[in-house]
C-alpha cells in the first residue's frame, strides 16, 4: 500500500534532500588529511538519551530505485535517503514546524525577497570532507538544471523566475525571489545538499542520471544524515552504517546517531512484512494496514502498537472528465454527459457511506472525508466544509433535477436511466493490489445500486491503472489515493493546478476547462506568493469549499498511521508525516537487554 | 451386481450434492450479495435448544450479536433477545434453478439475522455465498468437462479412424495443447478483453477456456479405443456390408467408447471445478460480488483474513465431499465396466 499511495503522488512533492560538499583544492582522491577543525557548531536534541550501538531493521516494499535525492521519486528510494542526506531547514515531523537544521541561521529581509543564510561552523560530509558555501550553489545548481529534470525543480521557480543563490563568504548565501514566497522558509525542507566534490564531474560530463544507483561504492557516497551508505545486496538488503561526522548531539554531548547499523530489508508485500516482524526479523514497521494491526494487537507480545491518528493519505473517486473531442468511443462520450453533470457527481457523493468506508476498511482507526485535507492536518483543515451526511433521498433527489429517471430492470430492481433513457452502467478501476481500496469501491458499488447504477469493479495491476488515466484516458471511474509529504497546501499544487499532472480527474490541460478549475488555479497560485499564515488558509479554504461543491473527486476517507516497534526500541515516537518511524531515526536507539534482530 | 449397487449408492450422493447447490436459494437464508454493514466477519452464530433458565424450546433459536465496545469485528451474543428461526419462510426472492420465481426459504428469521456460518468483511452471510458460489464453481466444471469431452471424442473418432496424415496432424496438436501453460494463456487472453466484463462474458470465458485446453489426454484415450475398436470383427463385417464412415463410426465404434467417457468425466468434472477456483482465487474469474467458490477463498490471500476468521475457509471445506463422491463414482464406475471373470 506504501508504494501505491508514494508512486500516485505527484513527483515534485518528494522533498528529499542532498548535500553538497566543499573541495577546497584540487580534486584529488587521495585521503583528506584530518584538516584541523577549529570548532565545530553541533546541534543539540532534546528527548531521552540513549544507548550508543546495536542496528534497527527495518523492512521496505521495494528496492529503491536510487541514491540520488536529485531524482527520487519512490517512497523506498526516499525512505532510504532520507537517512543520509540533510537539509538546510527541515520540517520537524512531529511538530510540523521548520527548525534550523545544516543552516545555523536564516534571515529574512523585510520586502521577503532575500534569505541569507548562515550555515553551522564545522560541518562535514560523511567522507570527512567539509561543507561550505559552493556545495550549497552546486547543490541549487543541480536542481534547477532543466536537463536533470528533478521532481522539485517547480518548487524553486516563484514568480516565473528560478530562484538565485550567491555565496558571500564561505559560511554565508544569499538566496533570492522574485516574488515572495508563501511557504517561507520551508522550501529549503527536503533539498539534500550535494557533495560537490563526488558529483561534479559527472554532472559536467552531462551524465547526472547516472549518479547514485544502488551499485555505488560506499567510498564515492557521501551526505550530511545520520546514516552513510555500507553495503548493497540486490534483492535483499541494504545496509547503512554510523555516519561519525554527523552534527548533531544529545543533550549530553554525545554525538549522533545512536545506532552503528540501520538495515533495510527487501519484503515486497505487506503481509510478508509483518510476518518477518512478528518473528523477529525486524524491528520496525510502518504502514500497517488496520486488519494486520489488529492482528498484532490481539497477539502482543514483546511490541508496542501505535495509533498516531489520520495521516495525510487522502482517497477518493473520481469520474473521466477529460476532454477526448473525437477521440472518446461513443460509450463513453454518452457516458461522459453523466460524470460532467455537477448534481450527478453531488448524487454519488451523497450515496457513499463514507462512515461505513472507514469501519469495514479501516476497522474504525481511520476518518472520513468530505474534503482533501484530512483531521491529521490540524492547521489547514477548512472547518466550513459541510460534512454532508449519507443520504439515498437526497442523492435520488439531485439525480431527478438533472433529468434522470428510474424505470424497473431486468430483475424487478429499479435501474436508472438518463434523459435519453438509456441506463447508467459505468466501471470503477482499483488498483489490484490494493486490498483497501478495492473494498472501498465494493462498498460505492453497493451504495449506488441503492440508485439503480450498475457499476463494475474493475481490479488492474497499477502501473496500467495509471496508464489509463492518465495517458490513454481509456476509463469511467477511479479509486485512488494520494498522500502529501507536508502539510502544506504547496505539495498538493499538481493536483490542484489545471496543469498539474497530477489533476486525475484532466490532467495537464492547456487551458482550465471549467471557471471553478480555473478559480482554483488562481486561489492557488495566489496563495503561493502571500506570506501570511491567515491570508493562506483563506484562499485554500475557498479551494475546499470549491472542490466540496463541484466534486471532481469524491473524497472517502483517510486511514490512521498505524505503526509498531519492538519494546527494545527506544525514543519510538511515530508521527503522521513521512517517514512515520525514522523521522527521528538519529535518536533511535536499543534498550540495554533489548535483542537485536538478526538476519 | 454388487457394482451396480455400488453405483447407484454413488450417484445418490453426487445427486443430492448437487441438488443442494442448484436449489441454493431455498437453502440460502439471504441474497449472497445483501451486505450487513454492523456486522462484518461475525463468526457462527451458536443455535440454542435450551435458554438461560434451562428451559427447552422445540424450536432451535438464537441469540443475536452485538459489536463487543471498542471493537469493530468482535461480538457478544445479546442473550436478552432471543431469536427462532423460522423454517419453510416466505423471503427475498430468487430463481429456483435460476428460471421459477421463488420466495421460500429452508429457515429465516424475523428482525435480527442469523449467520450460521459467519459473514465476510462486508457482512455478507457466508452460508449463503457459499451455496451461491458452488453453482458458479460447478457449472463451471461440468460445462468445461462437456465441452473437454465433445472435442476430445471428436477428434479422438476422427484421428484413431481415418489414421495416416490426419492422425498424425491430430495427435502432434494434441501434444502442443498438453504443453501448453494454461494459466499464462488465459492471464495472456484476458489482456485482449474489454475493461470491464459482465459476469456472464466472465463465466463463459473460463468455462471456454478450461473446456479447450484439456482435450487432448480424453482425445488420445478415445482414439486408442477407436483404433482398436475399428479392427473388431462386427465392424470389418459392417464395413464389407458397405456401411459408410459415419454410420459404422456412430453406429458401431463410438458406443465402444461410452465406459471411457463417463470415467473420464468424474476425473476431468472435480479437475475443472478446482481451475475454475485457481482462476477465481487469482482474481480471473467470475468479478466481485458475484460469488464462486475460488474468489470467496481470494479472501484467505490476506493474511490478517488467514490467521483471524477461520470460517473463511468454508468453501475448501465444502468441496471435499464433492470431490470425494466424484472420486468414489469413478471407481465405482471402473469397477462396474471391467468385466470380472
Amino acid at each position: 500500500m506504501r508504494n501505491i499511495k508514494a508512486s500516485s503522488k505527484h513527483p515534485w512533492l518528494s522533498v528529499s534532500v542532498l548535500l553538497v560538499m566543499a573541495c577546497v583544492a584540487a580534486p584529488s582522491l587521495i585521503a583528506v588529511p584530518q584538516s584541523p577543525v577549529p570548532q565545530e557548531d553541533l546541534l543539540a536534541l532534546s528527548g531521552e538519551i540513549g544507548h550508543p550501538g546495536g542496528r534497527l531493521v527495518i523492512s521496505l516494499r521495494a528496492e529503491p530505485k536510487t541514491l540520488n535525492p536529485v531524482l527520487s521519486v519512490d517512497a523506498p528510494s526516499r525512505e532510504v535517503i532520507a537517512a543520509m542526506q540533510a537539509d538546510l531547514v527541515h520540517i520537524n515531523r512531529a511538530t510540523q514546524l521548520t527548525e534550523a537544521a545544516l543552516a545555523e541561521s536564516v534571515k529574512v529581509s523585510s520586502d521577503g525577497l532575500q534569505y541569507t543564510v548562515t550555515l553551522r561552523r564545522g560541518l562535514r560530509f560523511s567522507d570527512g570532507q567539509p561543507l561550505d558555501a559552493d556545495d550549497v550553489v552546486f547543490t541549487f545548481r543541480v536542481y534547477l538544471d532543466e536537463n536533470v529534470h528533478s521532481p522539485q525543480r517547480d518548487l524553486l521557480i516563484v514568480g516565473g523566475k528560478p530562484i538565485t543563490v550567491r555565496k558571500l563568504d564561505a559560511r554565508t548565501l544569499v538566496f533570492e525571489f522574485a516574488k515572495p514566497y508563501g511557504v517561507g522558509e520551508r522550501v529549503f525542507d527536503g533539498l539534500a545538499i550535494l557533495p560537490r566534490h563526488l558529483l561534479e564531474k559527472q554532472y559536467q560530463e552531462g551524465k547526472f542520471e547516472q549518479i547514485g544507483t544502488l551499485s555505488t561504492p560506499a567510498i564515492q557516497w557521501a551526505g550530511l544524515g545520520p546514516f552513510r551508505l555500507k553495503e548493497y545486496v540486490p534483492g535483499q538488503r541494504l545496509v547503512l552504517e554510523r555516519n561519525p561526522y554527523y552534527w548533531k548531539t544529545d543533550t549530553k554531548g554525545s554525538r549522533l546517531p545512536y545506532l552503528d547499523e540501520l538495515v533495510f530489508l527487501f519484503v515486497p508485500s505487506a503481509d510478508a512484512q509483518v510476518l518477518r516482524f512478528q518473528s523477529g526479523d525486524t524491528d520496525v514497521i510502518s504502514g500497517l494496514g488496520a486488519e494486520n494491526f489488529s492482528v498484532l494487537s490481539r497477539q502482543k507480545a514483546s511490541y508496542t502498537l501505535a495509533d498516531a491518528g489520520p495521516g495525510l493519505e487522502y482517497n477518493f473517486l473520481f469520474f473521466n472528465l477529460n476532454d477526448l473531442s473525437g477521440r472518446a468511443t461513443p460509450d463513453l462520450a454518452r457516458k461522459q454527459k453523466w460524470f460532467r453533470e455537477v448534481r450527478f457527481r453531488q448524487a454519488v457523493s451523497a450515496a457513499v457511506d463514507r462512515e461505513a468506508i472507514v469501519r469495514l476498511v479501516y476497522q474504525g482507526r481511520g476518518a472520513a472525508l468530505w474534503g482533501p485535507v484530512t483531521p491529521g492536518n490540524r492547521r489547514w483543515v477548512d472547518a466550513k466544509v459541510a460534512h454532508q451526511p449519507h443520504s439515498i433521498d437526497h442523492a435520488r433527489q439531485l439525480l431527478r433535477e438533472a433529468g434522470f429517471k428510474w424505470a424497473s430492470g431486468p430483475r424487478g430492481d429499479s435501474a436508472l436511466l438518463d434523459a435519453d433513457g438509456s441506463p447508467v452502467e459505468f466501471s470503477i478501476l482499483t488498483s489490484s493490489s490494493n486490498a483497501d481500496r478495492m473494498k472501498m469501491a465494493t462498498l460505492i458499488q453497493d451504495d449506488l445500486k441503492d440508485l439503480g447504477m450498475r457499476v463494475q469493479v474493475v481490479p488492474l495491476e497499477f502501473r496500467s491503472l495509471l496508464d489509463r488515466i492518465t495517458q490513454t484516458k481509456e476509463y469511467d471511474a477511479c479509486v485512488l489515493g494520494l498522500g502529501s509529504f507536508d502539510a502544506d497546501p504547496n505539495s498538493d499544487m499538481n493536483v490542484w493546478l489545471s496543469s498539474g499532472g497530477t489533476h486525475l480527474w484532466n490532467p495537464s490541460q492547456a487551458h482550465p476547462a471549467t471557471p471553478w478549475e480555473s478559480e482554483i488555479d488562481h486561489l492557488m497560485e495566489e496563495q503561493l506568493t502571500v506570506t501570511s499564515y491567515e491570508q493562506r488558509k483563506k484562499l485554500y479554504d475557498r479551494v475546499q469549499e470549491i472542490l466540496a461543491e463541484f466534486q471532481p473527486m469524491i473524497f472517502l476517507a483517510s486511514p490512521d498511521i498505524l505503526v509498531a516497534a519492538r519494546n527494545s526500541v527506544g525514543n519510538f515516537h511515530p508521527a503522521v508525516l513521512e517517514p512515520y518511524v525514522l523521522w527521528n531515526v538519529e535518536q533511535l536507539y536499543v534498550r540495554n537487554g533489548g535483542q537485536n534482530s538478526g538476519e | 451386481m454388487n457394482e451396480r449397487r455400488q453405483l447407484a449408492k454413488w450417484l445418490i450422493v453426487l445427486g443430492v450434492l448437487h441438488g443442494v447447490i442448484a436449489c441454493a436459494g431455498f437453502f440460502a437464508p439471504y441474497d449472497p450479495l445483501e451486505q450487513d454493514r454492523e456486522h462484518p466477519y461475525a463468526p457462527p452464530m451458536k443455535l440454542h435448544l435450551t435458554d438461560m433458565q434451562g428451559h427447552f424450546h422445540l424450536r432451535p433459536f438464537f441469540y443475536p450479536f452485538r459489536v463487543r465496545e471498542g471493537s469493530v469485528d468482535q461480538y457478544d451474543e445479546d442473550i436478552a433477545r432471543a431469536t427462532p428461526l423460522i423454517f419453510f419462510a416466505d423471503r427475498s426472492a430468487y430463481r429456483l434453478l435460476g428460471l421459477v420465481p421463488c420466495r421460500l426459504h429452508l429457515f429465516a428469521t424475523s428482525g435480527e439475522r442469523v449467520f450460521l456460518v459467519g459473514t465476510d468483511g462486508f457482512g455478507r452471510d457466508q452460508l449463503s455465498r457459499t451455496l451461491y458460489g458452488g453453482q458458479v464453481s460447478l457449472l463451471a466444471g461440468l460445462l468445461g468437462a462437456g465441452i473437454t469431452l465433445f472435442f476430445g471424442l471428436g477428434i479422438g473418432a476422427a484421428a484413431g479412424y481415418y489414421g495416416g496424415w490426419r492422425d498424425e496432424v491430430l495427435m502432434r496438436l494434441s501434444e502442443l495443447f498438453l504443453a501448453l501453460p494454461w494459466l499464462y494463456l488465459l492471464l495472456g487472453l484476458r489482456a485482449f478483453l474489454p475493461l470491464a466484463v459482465s459476469p456472464l462474458e466472465a463465466f463463459l470465458l473460463i468455462v471456454i477456456v478450461i473446456g479447450m485446453v484439456g482435450w487432448a489426454r480424453p482425445a488420445r484415450l478415445i482414439r486408442g479405443v477407436v483404433l482398436s475398436v475399428k479392427e473388431r470383427d462386427f465392424v470389418r463385417a459392417a464395413r464389407g456390408f458397405g456401411a459408410p464412415d459415419g454410420y459404422l463410426l456412430l453406429r458401431h465404434i463410438l458406443p465402444e467408447t461410452s465406459s471411457v467417457l463417463l470415467t473420464q468425466a468424474t476425473i476431468l468434472v472435480p479437475q475443472y471445478v478446482l481451475a475454475e477456483m485457481t482462476l477465481s482465487f487469482l482474481g480471473l474469474g467470475v468479478p466481485q460480488p458475484l460469488a464462486s467458490w475460488g474468489n470467496l477463498l481470494a479472501n484467505l490471500q490476506q493474511y490478517s483474513v488467514l490467521v483471524s476468521y477461520w470460517w473463511m475457509y468454508l468453501p475448501a471445506v465444502a468441496m471435499v465431499p464433492f470431490f470425494l463422491t466424484y472420486f468414489g463414482l469413478s471407481s465405482a464406475l471402473q469397477e462396474w465396466a471391467t468385466p470380472h471373470k
